[in-house]
């Protein structure tokens, strides 16, 4: 028997716009051999996830078509099957899961018969046998409890129940190829980490191969055999992933590299890649990278690059790796001009902020007369102290209340307990009215540049906005001055000032909400996610001004996130968020390097790295409890692998190391 | 579930409050009983004394909120508020302006209303769904096209030229069945079937473009993706995932309806002289007969109100995202 | 370029202006504005700003753009703008000024109220017959007992006073209107292709073309806008229009009714009503709706509270029995005040006004909720908790933030009533619950002709009117409302 399994060679599939035909992919090919994992690496609206859905031949139609190429499983060619016939392969020889578990199940059928369903399809079984079947599938994907789980609806599982329900789909036909569309991005790092170790014990079991697809090189690290990266609907690079992480080729994965914020790039600026992905729709007659690639030359512009391979494998689409071009020095073009400023800001006193056991509770109402019948504890008191010219990372995964910390001390919810102290203003008993003319002072980024900005007005409005509300920046025309001055502050340009919001691209989205928010001159802007949806080179670019911002205007800022590279490279100090309290909180060398508490030392290790691949992990079961009925004792006591009795009674008190590093766990306490 | 039913009937309790007092403010304060004296009895050439007769016949001549008369708990009851406006609350609808009890009459007239109305909603239904499926069945294509076509024409006519050719062609042309008229028993079929199928062409425009947006637009979720990469052929993602979570809005839509079709239909019953209560409410309309008119706002209300409950329910019922919450 | 055409067009507005002025002041006649005639305007002017605000802000004009690059929209708008100009020419009203009395300086005006479509139409609007007569017909639907040039009786079909009375009898009568039918279309044929070469010459002068080029991208369909739509559709109308008045002035061409009056011209008078009951009721319940359904879904709390019941109890009275109750209650009234109205019109109008008012009432609670559910997904929504964070104050935030971004709700829901509304009028006159009995309208026409469906042979031609003309206005509205919902909805850009 042949070695290969899946050989998908010249594959385009077109999409028929009104723009024009976008050529989302625009030939394809790559070998996926018998038992491998093999990644499909590439931003967003690179065309990774349509190649996925070509395989499978479920390309939405009529709008999208596969134009050319072949997939060969087995020998044979998929994509000339009649249709009854490619039914049969899908779910059987080949599984597939996908991105967004929330709504990937029927919402109005039990888990267990959207199994059975695939089941019935391909092992013909039928009721006892086929519901046994199932039942050991829900306990092979690691489900407790099948007999009840099968009767189940999804909506009463969790995100990371559900993606193993997808799972167990796929795998109900002992598929020989499973697709995983980016499987694990929707997920928190803790559940990421479960699911992927989940899928690699099932690929060990069952040989089966695997075509990841996602955009995280640290998930690539952790789980690929191979590599291939994708850009603008061609691969640029095919490798092992050994030969990938240690010598990356094309001009493009290198500055992917590049621009991963990480602990060792602290207090550089990072690695930017210029411009955007050009538009799919154009005919392109020379290299697609040729616009943004620090090594370009003219042929780069007037001719299509060949695909070089050396003999280990490794391959790209590039001039630069041509044998014909060997030899041609590596002329590194000067990268984006970065404005440094000259100034400096002045310190002038500490402690801008400090927030002193802050709560924020919703209540939940029920019944005749709506009584209230408990409460939400989102935040449910914290201590904040943060110094100005300062960054403060907040950590946690997703229903920590990280977001509410952040509305509560704006005063967007009013918090229910606590003391917001700005400035000698306790801002949590201040009036709306009183609140306005202290507003300036601190601002927000929202996490989504897409919800962000008002579509219906023009990025000079939409600036000025603030400025009129806190009365700042002088008149009509000296704000217009101004106006333009904080678009080339942000790296845009003041032409840009007539335009509106969905005329940008979402990192120049970001860049407009951080001009707005220094608009009104703030002394502390709370920095909700502000990354996390954006491709890492963009995010890059994002880091850099903040970085630089903070250089020249002493922003203090305070950072929402659940990123933790982001943090390594950005935060002065971090405060690690679970179940609406901080559980450690240092500098960030102290926690970040040497994690005290359990929780801490497990989200750092689930976080999949591209430096030390395949270290032993260590893996956090279960998943985050309601905030509705926190667990008794220390909140993380029911996932914790030190659990003692003590833990399970009382919440356990703060426990100070030096430099302030504090952690609030017993085993700590037991330590002193 | 007990307790929900109970909270969304006390619910109900100041809307019908709400349109007690709307309908009594409507029919009494800003319409005066002499003026309704005066329509009845005609414009002109009335006495005063026939007007006060009429009105003294009625219960029309005493004072709207409190009769000072009266003693004891009579200077309340003895009113025109209580009489006419809070009877209403339990079900007592008093006397039309000529006499007759109206209660009766309503609880006579209302099964014609239903042999005309139900069979008009379920054929009607399964057609629509039967169109919108084969639409979404073969969506882009020439015959979802003309199907979107043909239920825009279809809309855009109007609803009594169905009625009016029907007849013409089917009772005056054809002399299929008869023109109008009712006949209670087992020989009414007759007399209902040409409504009964107007009623389901009239709507087939408007019910079945709609149904088809909901198929349209559940197709196109991430779930059925999931159907298909299982290898489900396009009739079970349909059937089986499409159809199931597409008849969530609509049977709600449906639920909403269904008490109301007591009320009848107005003008399928008065051409086709069917005794309903459609017709029942547009000769009150034509002789001016408010009493049977606010009786019928007030029956109106009540059972839009049940309807409501009722979609409330039977949400919790299909959907398990609803119910298990 | 750009402040040029603004002058421009300024400078035509203004010129245009002072030459109605001086029409209104100058001509012999006292000028009537009805309710809803000045209703009509008020939203002629909310039109007109409306359009001139939208070309400045490019996120207004794309989907706009999209609506008109749909050759099926285009075309229902040309057909809709027709009836608009017949409804618009119909809504200025006045009063022609009697030939002075002898001995008398008082000038008097007559107490018919015209409207200038009424004076275009003078021919038709005063061949009155004495009763039904077919289309195109020269003599009586029903035979008379007629004196004979002998002094016999005979019962004989008699000839019409105006219908065909230029014949000498019946067999010239297909030769007439066949050359009649060719003189009209050789008419039109000719002033639309005069049209036709000017539009081309305007295109192609607007974009630095040939005038050959111009024609042959026209031709091939490859412009932004669907010009060959527009003009063919163009050259539809204006054949109907050169064909119906040459042959009206002649003949009968829908036939006439019980008192004799032509069917075609009720028919064209009664565009107006439908229209009217189609804008205006929107227009009436439009701030109800906008001001009530935001304030419960950005404030929340008791004013949701409040609201929230007060439409579901609106809601909860059944739509035809309330419109009932009212029409009932606002006949009495009219009945018992006539002092108030001058003349038979304005009573008429002022019945119409009311109902368009009710129906509005009525039919408002709908885009309420709407509203509502949008403004609580709004107020969540990041750029609203920005401004929040920026101090800006409360009213701000709703006029800059919330009000411009349920628009599109407000103007999709406003088309796809209208149709709805104009059909709704049918039903409701023939309830005896309409209009006024003696407006002209498409549901009284109907409900006039129904009653002589038991004649053999039938009287058809009112009802089929009628609905003809119901049916093409609503059919152009059902596709032109489909077109602005894709091009609006947000859902529907992807």
């Amino acid at each position: 028997m042949n070695d290969t399994l899946l050989q998908v060679n010249g594959l385009k599939t077109w999409f028929e716009t009104s723009s024009g035909t976008v050529r989302a992919v625009d030939g394809v090919s790559f070998d996926i051999r018998r038992g491998e994992t093999f990644a499909l690496l590439g931003e967003s609206g690179c065309g990774k996830s349509i190649t996925s859905l070509s395989l499978m031949r479920l390309v939405p139609e009529p709008a999208g078509k596969i134009v050319s190429g072949s997939v060969m499983l087995d020998g044979v060619d998929l994509l000339t099957l009649p249709e009854y016939q490619m039914r049969n392969l899908r779910g059987s020889k080949i599984g597939m899961i996908f991105q967004e578990p929330m709504t990937s199940l029927n919402p109005v059928m039990t888990i267990g018969r959207q199994i059975q369903e695939s089941v019935e399809r391909h092992m013909g079984l039928r009721n006892r046998a086929a519901k046994g079947r199932v039942l050991e599938l829900l306990s092979s994907v690691g489900i407790p409890d099948p007999e009840q789980r099968y009767g189940e609806y999804p909506h009463q599982l969790s995100g990371g129940m559900k993606q193993r329900v997808m799972i167990a789909i796929a795998l109900a036909g002992e598929p020989e190829l499973l697709i995983a569309d980016e499987p694990t991005t929707a997920l928190d790092v803790t559940i990421q980490a479960q699911v992927l170790e989940l899928m690699a014990d099932l690929q060990k079991q069952t040989g089966m191969a695997m075509l990841l697809i996602t955009h995280d090189l640290g998930v690539v690290a952790e789980v690929a055999d191979r590599v291939a990266v994708m850009y603008a609907g061609q691969i640029v690079e095919q490798a092992s992933r050994e030969q990938f992480f240690s010598d990356p080729q094309h001009p493009y994965s290198k500055k992917l590299f590049a621009s991963m914020p990480d602990i060792e790039k602290r207090g550089e600026t990072l690695a930017v890649i210029r411009g955007t992905v050009p538009p799919l729709t154009t005919q392109f007659t020379g290299c697609r990278f040729e616009e943004r690639c620090d090594y370009s030359w003219e042929l780069c512009r007037n001719s299509l690059p060949q695909w070089t391979q050396q003999p280990t494998g490794h391959g790209a689409l590039c001039h630069l790796m041509d044998p014909r071009y060997q030899g041609r020095e590596m002329t590194l073009l000067s990268s984006e001009p970065e404005v440094e400023s000259l100034q400096t800001a002045t310190l002038a006193e500490q402690a801008t902020l400090s927030v002193d056991n802050l709560k924020v509770h919703f209540p939940i109402r029920k019944g005749l007369l709506k009584r209230i019948v408990g409460h939400v504890h989102a935040v449910d008191g914290i201590d904040i102290e943060l110094k100005q010219g300062k960054t403060l990372a907040l950590v946690g995964e997703s229903g920590c209340g990280k977001t509410t910390v952040g509305k509560g001390i704006l005063q967007l919810i009013r918090p229910t307990a606590g003391k917001v102290d700005f400035d000698n203003n306790d801002l949590t008993q201040l009036s709306n009215k009183q609140l306005r003319p202290l507003r300036g002072d601190i601002q927000i980024i929202f996490q989504d540049p897409f919800s962000s900005l008002n579509p219906r007005m023009r990025v000079a409005d939409l600036i000025e906005e603030g400025m009129v509300a806190q009365g700042k920046g002088g008149n009509s025309s000296q704000r217009q001055q101004r106006i333009d001055q904080l678009l080339q502050q942000v790296g845009m340009l003041s032409e840009h000032k007539h335009r509106y919001p969905h005329e940008f691209s979402g990192g120049q989205r970001q860049r407009i909400c951080i001009a707005r928010a220094l608009a009104v001159e703030p002394k502390l802007i709370i920095c909700d996610e502000p990354t996390s949806a954006l491709d890492v080179s963009v995010q890059a670019q994002i880091l850099n001004l903040l970085k630089r911002l903070q250089r020249e205007l002493g922003l203090a800022y305070l950072f929402i996130t659940h990123d933790i590279s982001v943090v390594e490279y950005l935060a002065h100090e971090v405060a690690v968020m679970y179940l609406g309290r901080i559980v450690e909180q240092g500098r960030v060398e102290d926690v970040l390097t040497e994690p005290r508490h359990p929780y801490t030392q497990a989200l750092l290790s689930a976080v999949p790295s591209i430096r030390n691949i395949r270290k032993k992990k260590q893996r956090l079961e279960g998943e985050l409890p309601s905030p509705i009925n926190p667990p008794q004792g220390c909140h993380f006591n029911p996932r914790c692998p030190k659990v003692m009795d003590r833990c399970r009674a009382h919440y356990p008190n703060k426990t100070v190391h030096e430099n302030n590093h504090f952690v609030r766990c017993f085993l700590e306490e037991n330590r002193e | 579930m007990i307790a929900y039913i109970i909270r969304r009937l006390l619910y109900a309790v100041p809307i019908l409050i709400g349109v007690n007092i709307l309908t009594f403010w409507l029919f009494f304060v800003v319409n005066t009983p002499d003026d309704m004296a005066h329509m009845q009895l005609g414009m002109k050439h009335v006495t005063e004394e026939a007007v006060d007769n009429w009105k003294a016949e009625r219960g029309y001549d005493r004072p709207l909120f409190y009769n000072e008369q009266q003693d004891g708990m009579s200077t309340l009851t003895d009113t025109i508020f209580f009489d006419n406006s809070l009877r209403l609350f339990v079900f007592d609808f008093g006397q039309s302006d000529d006499g007759r009890d109206i209660g009766y009459d309503i609880s006579e007239r209302m099964w014609p209303s239903l042999a005309l109305a139900i069979p008009t909603l379920i054929i009607g239904l399964l057609v629509n769904l039967t169109f919108a499926m084969l639409m979404a069945f073969f969506r882009g294509s020439y015959v979802d096209l003309s199907g979107v076509i043909l239920c825009v024409v279809l809309m855009s006519i109007s609803g009594l030229f169905y009625i009016i050719g029907g007849q013409w062609l089917v009772s005056k042309v054809l002399h299929l069945v008869p023109i109008s008229g009712y006949q209670p028993g087992v020989d009414a079929w007759k007399f209902l079937i040409l409504p009964v199928v107007i009623g389901v062409i009239g709507g087939i425009g408007s019910g079945s473009r709609w149904y088809r947006t909901i198929f349209l637009e559940e197709i196109s979720r991430d779930y059925v993706r999931t159907a298909r990469a299982k290898g489900l052929g396009e009739r079970l993602v349909l059937f089986r995932h499409v159809l199931r979570n597409a008849l969530v809005p609509i049977l709600t839509g449906v639920v909403v309806v269904i008490p109301l079709l007591f009320m009848g239909s107005l003008v399928m019953e008065s051409f086709f002289g069917i005794p309903g209560l459609g017709s029942y409410t547009i000769d009150a309309i034509n002789k001016q007969d408010f009493a049977i008119v606010r009786s019928m706002v007030f029956l109106g209300s009540v059972l839009y109100i049940i309807g409501l409950i009722l979609t409330d329910i039977s949400y919790t019922l299909v959907d398990p995202r609803i119910r298990l919450n | 370029m750009g402040t040029l055409s603004k002058y421009r067009l300024l400078i035509l507005c203004s010129g245009l202006l002072f030459v109605a002025i001086g029409l209104i002041v100058a001509a012999p006649v006292k000028w009537v504005v009805l309710w809803t005639d000045a209703l009509i305007f008020t939203l002629m002017v909310v039109i007109i700003g409306t359009a001139w605000m939208v070309r400045s802000r490019p996120y207004l004009l794309a989907p706009w753009r999209r609506v008109v690059r749909n050759r099926i929209a285009a075309g229902a708008l040309v057909v809709l703008l027709s009836y608009v100009v017949i409804g618009l020419l119909d809504s200025i009203h006045f009063r022609e000024l009697l030939p002075a009395q002898e001995g008398s300086h008082q000038q008097h005006y007559s107490s018919n109220t015209l409207s200038l479509l009424d004076k275009l139409l003078t021919p038709i609007r005063i061949q009155e017959e004495k009763s039904y007569s077919a289309p195109f017909a020269i003599q009586l639907f029903s035979k008379e007992s007629l004196q004979g040039d002998d002094g016999t009786t005979v019962r004989d079909y008699p000839r019409l006073q105006y219908g065909g009375a230029h014949l000498a009898d019946i067999s010239q009568r297909k030769e007439d209107i066949t050359n009649t039918l060719l003189l009209a279309s050789s008419y039109a044929l000719a002033t639309w292709v005069v049209i036709s070469l000017l539009v081309v010459w305007m295109l192609a002068r607007r974009h630095g073309q040939s005038y050959r080029q111009q024609f042959k991208q026209l031709i091939r369909g490859e412009m932004e806008m669907p010009w060959c739509t527009l003009l063919l559709m163009f050259l539809v109308i204006l054949l109907l229009l050169f064909i119906s008045m040459m042959l009206g002035v002649k003949y009968h061409i829908f036939g006439t009714d019980k008192v004799g009056q032509d069917v075609f011209y009720q028919t064209l008078k009664s565009i107006r009503t439908g229209l009217v009951i189609g804008t205006l009721t929107t227009l009436v319940m439009l701030p109800f709706a906008v001001v009530l359904g935001v304030a419960a879904g950005y404030f929340r709390g008791w004013v949701d509270d409040v609201i929230q019941y007060i439409y579901t109890t609106l809601n909860s009275i059944p739509g035809v029995l309330l419109i009932a109750a009212t029409v009932l209650i606002m006949q009495a009234y009219i009945a018992g005040n006539p002092e108030l109205f001058e003349t038979m019109e304005e009573r008429a109008d002022a019945r119409l006004f009311f109902l368009c008012l009710i129906l509005g009432i009525t039919s408002w609670t709908g885009l309420c909720r709407l509203l509502r559910g949008e403004a609580l997904k709004l107020r969540e929504l990041d750029y609203v908790q920005a401004a929040h964070a920026f101090g800006v104050p409360q009213n701000q935030v709703l006029s800059r933030h919330i009000f411009p971004n349920v628009l599109h709700i407000v103007l999709i829901s406003l088309v796809l009533d209208f149709s709805g509304l104009v059909l709704a009028e049918a039903v409701l006159s023939y309830v005896g619950i309409g209009v006024d009995p003696t407006m002209h309208s498409w549901g009284n026409m109907i409900n006039g002709a129904r009653l002589e469906m038991a004649r053999e042979p039938m009287v058809w031609w009112s009802l089929m009117a009628a609905f003809v003309f119901m049916f093409i206005l609503v059919l152009a509205a059902n596709l032109f409302a489909d077109a602005v919902r894709d091009a609006f909805d947000p859902r529907a850009v992807r």
